[in-house]
């Protein structure tokens, strides 16, 4: 046996032990995520059939499907038709319909990315401005402040949703993009203005007090000198905010229906001929899963040093 | 440069008074030192010329113009912190040229700055480095060359030594002091370390309790301390004391302890206290047969060049700098006497020294 291992290396069996049970719940969180992916590019048969398919002939279907709305017609009147101009169209010709339109899935995708960066960018900026103030100044009553700001997350939001609807009648806000973006503002200020303030607390007040004396006001100071190194912790709360906004269901379905409706009650409501179109909701699903895959992967980088963010003091 | 003056400062928090009614003159080109046990107030003293804390009451000059309420940013000031405070986001070009970006120079006058500062301090080849990567040394010369680039009115330096090793301190302290001369600029500095103190300082004011007690040159400092706190504060080791349970009459010159008559400076001061001190440096005393307070011999550090003798007495243990060649044994009886006539002796109620031959 090896003996010459340092103390803190871990031992040969338990780096193993790890590795294995990484795996194993890895593959367990991936099964659904790649039935998905899978069930976007089956056809409509190959999707619902008995026992599933776990091998078939890969068809785009399912994201033709996603961003159209076609009718069905008779066989004389698709002969009549002049050829297809393209590959999706011959595709939906091919199961005796024609492409009537786009579907409105591209306008409400883009409106979970205005109310999710939307919102994100505000809780972050918001709450590192609140974070400064606690992790710095004085602030009378500072301990029940924060308690109260935390308290705001002890039930779950759905259940102001009442008084919310409401209010958001009255003002005007619903079914607003604005309305949306301050809503998921709210929800998420708590957790930035405590996730940020651990890490301003981690900031030595001497850095601004440099800059300060160095002829930058604390507003300058903030942005030139404290958000940078924030950065970790901004990074951080960010990928929460953003999980969150880009997920929420509940409101969504309360509060939007056209105009400033986002993808999660949208894409439930796909509905094919003779059921629900699978293939195109796990398209919709897919393309819904990336932006928040890709900025998580952007900002992973940060994340991991957010984690140990503290643990040893430089 | 200029001359900073401080009046009738003073600074609370909540109850607690960091600083009391402080005055004081630091000139222009002088190298002043606040020196003080943790807690006593210099730092908080610093920090409100900074203008990183307002002050309570008090005014604070700098030049002709009164700057107590200024903000920070708008003091002609530069200050080193301990920790550096280099900002980790930048490379040590950036760091040092953060502070003109502010005041608007060319991007020409910029770049001749930094270069020049660089230059004096010997940084000019990690200007791309990033602070991380640099030695603690490094950090320290980037730090004061941020200072350096704006040409302030003064500087001014919060332990900036404190947390390097001891070799490098000291060769920091030398680099310190000739840059000083080069540059020629109003310097405050902080510490609680004397020797650095005695060694950059052209005066000391020493703090405690939030009160300035003495400001003046290190060798009246060290040698004429007005206060018993300042005796024993400053030097290594400090002032010895002897309770003497008598008052003290004007132009007295005799003093009897244990029945032993000790000559004493003419005194020009009266104490009616009876718990009045008798201080003398350990370099004053030295070890005799007869004629001295009667003790045993405690303990016995050599100092290479010197050797620290510990006599145990009446009146306490008393320290006596010896030559290397008195040979003492532990256990072994001796007589400690006054070598000169540099004694003071301090008021028992207000802890003062009286006013004498030798304290004019």
């Amino acid at each position: 046996m090896d003996t010459s291992r340092s103390y803190l290396e871990p031992s040969s069996f338990s780096k193993k032990l790890a590795a294995t049970i990484i795996i194993v719940y890895t593959v367990i969180t991936l099964i659904p995520i790649s039935w998905m992916v899978m069930t976007s590019f089956k056809n409509v048969n190959s999707a619902i059939s008995y026992p599933p398919e776990v091998f078939f002939e890969p068809s785009l279907e399912g994201y033709v499907n996603l961003f159209t709305n076609r009718s069905r017609q008779s066989q004389e009147y698709l002969d009549s038709l002049p050829p297809p101009e393209n590959w999706y169209e011959e595709l939906v010709r091919s199961r005796e319909m024609v492409i009537t339109g786009p579907s409105k899935f591209l306008g409400r995708y883009s409106n979970s990315m205005i109310i999710g960066f939307g919102s994100t960018f505000a809780s972050v900026f918001l709450g590192a401005l609140a974070a400064y103030a606690f992790s710095r100044f004085r602030v009378p009553l500072k301990d029940d402040l924060l308690f109260f700001i935390l308290s705001t997350r002890m039930f779950p939001p759905i259940a102001v949703a009442v008084p919310i609807f409401i209010m958001y009648r009255k003002l005007g806000l619903g079914d607003t993009h604005l309305g949306m973006i301050i809503l998921y503002t709210v929800v998420n200020l708590s957790l930035a203005v405590w996730l940020l303030k651990g890490f301003m607390d981690e900031i030595p007040k001497e850095y601004e007090e440099a800059a300060m004396i160095d002829g930058y006001s604390r507003l300058q100071a903030f942005f030139k000198v404290v958000l940078p190194q924030a950065m970790t912790g901004i990074a951080a709360t960010a990928i929460f905010c953003m999980i969150f906004s880009w997920n929420e269901y509940a409101f969504a379905v309360l509060l939007t229906q056209f105009n400033a409706q986002t993808a999660p009650p949208f894409i439930p409501t796909i509905i094919g001929e003779g059921g629900l179109d699978w293939p195109a909701i796990g398209a919709g699903t897919t393309l819904f899963l990336l932006p928040v895959m890709i900025f998580t992967i952007i900002l992973r980088k940060h994340l991991l040093r957010g984690i140990t963010f503290g643990a040893v003091r430089k | 440069m200029s001359q900073i003056k401080i009046a009738n400062l003073q600074k609370s928090f909540g109850d607690f008074t960091a600083v009391k009614n402080s005055n004081l003159t630091i000139n222009d080109k002088e190298f002043f030192v606040l020196l003080g046990p943790s807690g006593c107030g210099k730092t908080t003293t610093l920090r409100m010329i900074a203008g990183l804390e307002l002050p309570t009451s008090g005014e604070i000059y700098l030049g002709e113009e009164e700057v107590g309420m200024l903000r920070a940013s708008e003091r002609d000031i530069a200050f080193v912190f301990q920790l550096f405070a280099l900002y980790p986001h930048m490379n040590v070009k950036n760091n040092l040229s953060f502070p003109l970006k502010m005041q608007g120079f060319s991007r020409s006058e910029i770049k001749t700055r930094v270069e020049e500062a660089a230059k004096l301090l010997r940084i000019d080849h990690i200007l791309n480095s990033s602070i991380s990567s640099l030695s603690g040394g490094d950090r320290q010369r980037v730090a004061l060359g941020r200072a350096l680039v704006r040409r302030p009115k003064a500087f001014l330096m919060d332990e900036p030594l404190g947390t390097l090793d001891a070799e490098f301190r000291e060769l920091m302290c030398l680099e310190l002091k000739k840059l000083h001369i080069d540059i020629g600029a109003t310097t405050v500095y902080v510490t609680h370390d004397q020797l650095e103190a005695m060694s950059l300082a052209d005066r000391i004011a020493v703090m405690d309790g939030g009160e300035i007690l003495q400001a003046d040159e290190p060798a009246v400092i060290y040698n004429k301390p007005v206060t018993k706190f300042v005796a024993s504060f400053i030097g290594s080791p400090g002032m010895n004391f002897i309770n003497i349970d008598q008052g003290i009459s004007n132009e007295q010159s005799t003093l009897n302890i244990e029945g032993t008559n000790f000559n004493i400076p003419k005194q020009y001061e009266i104490s009616k206290s009876k718990k009045n001190s008798f201080g003398i440096r350990p370099e004053n005393l030295s070890l005799t047969n007869e004629g001295g307070l009667k003790g045993s011999v405690f303990g016995v550090e050599y100092l290479g060049s010197r050797k620290i003798v510990t006599v145990k007495t009446n009146f306490g243990e008393i320290k006596v700098k010896t030559n290397i060649s008195t040979s003492v044994k532990i256990n072994e009886n001796v007589q400690v006497k006054p070598s000169n006539n540099n004694i003071i002796i301090f008021d028992g109620e207000t802890d003062r020294s009286l006013k004498s031959e030798f304290m004019n």
